[in-house]
């Protein structure tokens, strides 16, 4: 039971993070109707911007912070150098042109910071595992992932939601023109959506960056996993990608850690060794299917669209 | 002046000569992976062979050296085709290199069918030892299971009682923890194969390990992956509490990125940075002036494969359509290893010693790795009885 709920908070720690991703991801794609395939080198940014700070304050914290605001600044820029460009054109040339900003990140990052990758060290205290209930020690660090991500969350539904700017944001995507009559300068409503999404991907990357080292290409992988969320959820809706990440991140957790014991109850040891592996790595798109034969538009489609 | 003109003449020819014969080059193609993360082992390789051609004057066997440096970006599909286009298209005399398992496996049948000769300087797949060995395939290295051997042996001498396996799912993770398996006297309580290369979350797996409540947990993970996957056990607190044993996790590339939270982890290799040998020594200090940093044993491996081809390329005097008595002086391991000398087995698999080796921190706070103990003497892999070469 312990061992259950360990998996389980295991599944929610993923689920948090491909949340952070799947955010930007929908936001950007909902209402700037932009495919981003760059969203993941604005992670590995994210990741090596406080891979550096960090080492030059000597502060995680303060690293972290830098890290942000860097991210943010570089998808603005991005975005008024780059992505407006592709605004109003179809997909497959979003799909062409931030692929070709893939690339490009990937050797920018390799010129700046060399192959070998970073570490970003934990502060001593991180380094260990507490007992959340009598019997169940589960790494501190992945706790404290899933409850800043969770204020994370909060916080941006009241910006959407609650505040003049949110307000925009929806009005901007549901009828682009007729804000920009009423006077709202829609271009920069833009960016700065741009670099809240580039900000979330590089949040996601900076707090993922002590478990999983900084690395070139260290997004990509991820970035699939993240529309995989984004289309389950709903394409534009952050309570949709909410719920999905969950999903999505459970479903893998479940995948890997009961599937391959489950099935050895029922089949040889190599049959059910491969068969397990096989299966437990294609369960987050077995639910995807699954999702979208019942909701092709995903479990909460944006009203406006 | 006739005869000043024939005078001139021969002497012209004579000047020609050796002048043509030099034109002659030893044509290597040197297959490793260059693009994403695995490039600093790459890199590392690159360095060491290039070290090796600048100790040997730029020069095997007397004869001046052409390099073709390959990127197989760690896939099999990129690795045959990269093979075939250096077989085919640049008629190379030697091919070095291989970092992968599986891209080996997917190039054996190009480099055994147009009998090149090869130098495979790290990847040990056991099929490769066993029934795909070649007259002409020589490994400086050792096959996959002789290294999680030697850290079974030592989990014996540890008294370990169970142990949790785990490792990524490709060729080389099976051999290990089949390797492991072998000379480990303890119950395997677990094992995981985890997704290759792109699964570098192992929490699930981690939760496994201290649900099964093993003694120990031996992982391999090569290259980046080993930092991710020391780090994450780390994190999870159980340094304290189940031992980590490893096989090519710790090695001169990650240490500089774990730092404190691999020491103490032990493992097992046939080459340390402190091996007391003169060619080792020469070749540590060297590196270390010229890259600014250690060696790894990748490095090391790929080292040996220059004194290797110098070897055989000297004994045919330059003749390199010679394959047979090149064949004939290589089997003899006849050059300075950095690793002490060593014999090759019927199968051209070496048969080596392997070193305990630990991660300290060193007092001026770097961190290196350091022999312990000589954990097996002499160590042939057990898949020799299944390759046709006596």
């Amino acid at each position: 039971m312990l061992y259950f709920f360990e998996q389980f908070l295991n599944g929610i720690q993923l689920g948090m993070l491909l949340f952070l991703l799947a955010a930007g991801l929908t936001l950007i794609f909902g209402i700037m109707d932009l495919v981003n395939l760059a969203h993941g080198s604005l992670y590995m940014l994210g990741a090596y911007f406080a891979a550096s700070f960090a080492e030059w304050t000597d502060s995680f914290l303060l690293g972290a912070i830098l890290a942000l605001a860097a991210t943010a600044l570089v998808g603005m820029v991005l975005e008024v150098v780059a992505m407006r460009r592709l605004y109003g054109r179809n997909h497959l040339d979003h799909v062409l042109g931030t692929f070709g900003l893939l690339l490009f990140f990937n050797e920018l990052v390799r010129l700046i910071w060399g192959p070998a990758g970073m570490t970003l060290s934990l502060p001593p205290e991180m380094l260990n595992a507490i007992e959340v209930v009598p019997g169940l020690f589960y790494p501190l660090y992945r706790l404290v992932i899933i409850a800043v991500t969770l204020a994370v969350a909060v916080l941006i539904y009241f910006l959407i939601m609650r505040t003049r700017l949110g307000m925009l944001i929806r009005a901007g995507a549901s009828n682009r023109e007729m804000v920009g009559a009423l006077g709202v300068n829609i271009k920069l409503l833009y960016t700065l959506v741009f670099g809240l999404g580039a900000a979330l991907a590089g949040f996601a990357g900076l707090m993922q960056a002590p478990i999983l080292t900084v690395q070139i290409g260290m997004g990509e992988n991820i970035l699939i996993a993240a529309f995989v969320v984004v289309t389950i959820g709903g394409i534009g809706s952050i309570r949709g990608a909410f719920v999905a990440s969950l999903l999505v991140g459970l479903a893998d957790t479940v995948g890997r850690a009961f599937v391959p014991d489950l099935l050895r109850a029922f089949l040889s040891e190599s049959a059910s060794s491969s068969l397990g592996r096989a299966l437990s790595s294609m369960t987050i798109y077995l639910v995807m299917a699954l999702v979208l034969i019942v909701r092709p538009e995903g479990l909460f489609p944006a009203a406006s669209k | 002046m006739r005869k000043v003109c024939i005078a001139a003449g021969t002497v012209l020819a004579l000047a020609a000569g050796p002048a043509m014969g030099q034109q002659k080059t030893v044509k290597i193609g040197f297959i490793s992976t260059f693009t994403g993360p695995p490039a600093a082992i790459g890199n590392d390789m690159k360095n060491s062979f290039e070290l090796g051609l600048d100790h040997h004057g730029r020069k095997l066997g007397g004869l001046p050296v052409e390099v073709i440096y390959a990127d197989d970006q760690t896939k099999p599909e990129v690795g045959v085709q990269k093979t075939q286009e250096l077989i085919e298209s640049n008629h190379v005399d030697f091919v070095v290199g291989y970092i992968w398992s599986n891209v080996l496996l997917a190039s054996v049948k190009p480099l055994v069918d147009s009998k090149t000769m090869t130098v495979v300087t790290n990847a040990g797949a056991s099929q490769f030892a066993g029934e795909l060995c070649s007259p002409y395939a020589f490994s400086t290295s050792w096959q996959n299971d002789q290294t999680p051997a030697a850290v079974g042996l030592y989990m014996n001498q540890k008294g370990v009682k169970s142990a949790f396996l785990i490792g990524p799912n490709y060729a080389a993770g099976k051999d290990m923890l089949a390797g492991v398996q072998q000379t480990f006297k303890g119950q395997i309580v677990g094992q995981e194969l985890t997704r290759w290369p792109d699964q570098l979350d192992f929490s699930a797996e981690l939760s496994k390990a201290r649900a099964a409540k093993p003694d120990a947990i031996f992982a391999f993970y090569p290259g980046g992956a080993g930092v991710q996957f020391v780090t994450q056990y780390v994190q999870a607190g159980l340094k304290g509490q189940i031992p980590l044993y490893t096989a090519f996790t710790v090695d001169d590339l990650s240490l500089p990125r774990l730092k404190d939270l691999a020491v103490g982890i032990p493992g097992a290799q046939e080459w340390v940075n402190d091996l007391p040998n003169l060619t080792n020594q020469k070749f540590v200090a060297d590196y270390r002036a010229k890259y600014n940093a250690s060696p790894s044993f990748y490095g090391a491996q790929t080292y040996d494969a220059v004194g290797l081809i110098d070897s055989a390329v000297t004994a045919v005097k330059g003749d390199l359509s010679n394959k047979e008595g090149m064949r004939k002086e290589m089997e003899k391991a006849n050059f300075k290893s950095v690793r002490g000398n060593f014999k090759f087995g019927n199968n051209h698999i070496p048969i080596q010693n392997f070193y305990l080796q630990d991660a300290v921190k060193n007092s001026d706070s770097s961190y290196s790795l350091h022999t312990v103990a000589t954990i097996v003497k002499d160590d042939q892999d057990r898949f020799h009885d299944r390759c046709s070469m006596k």
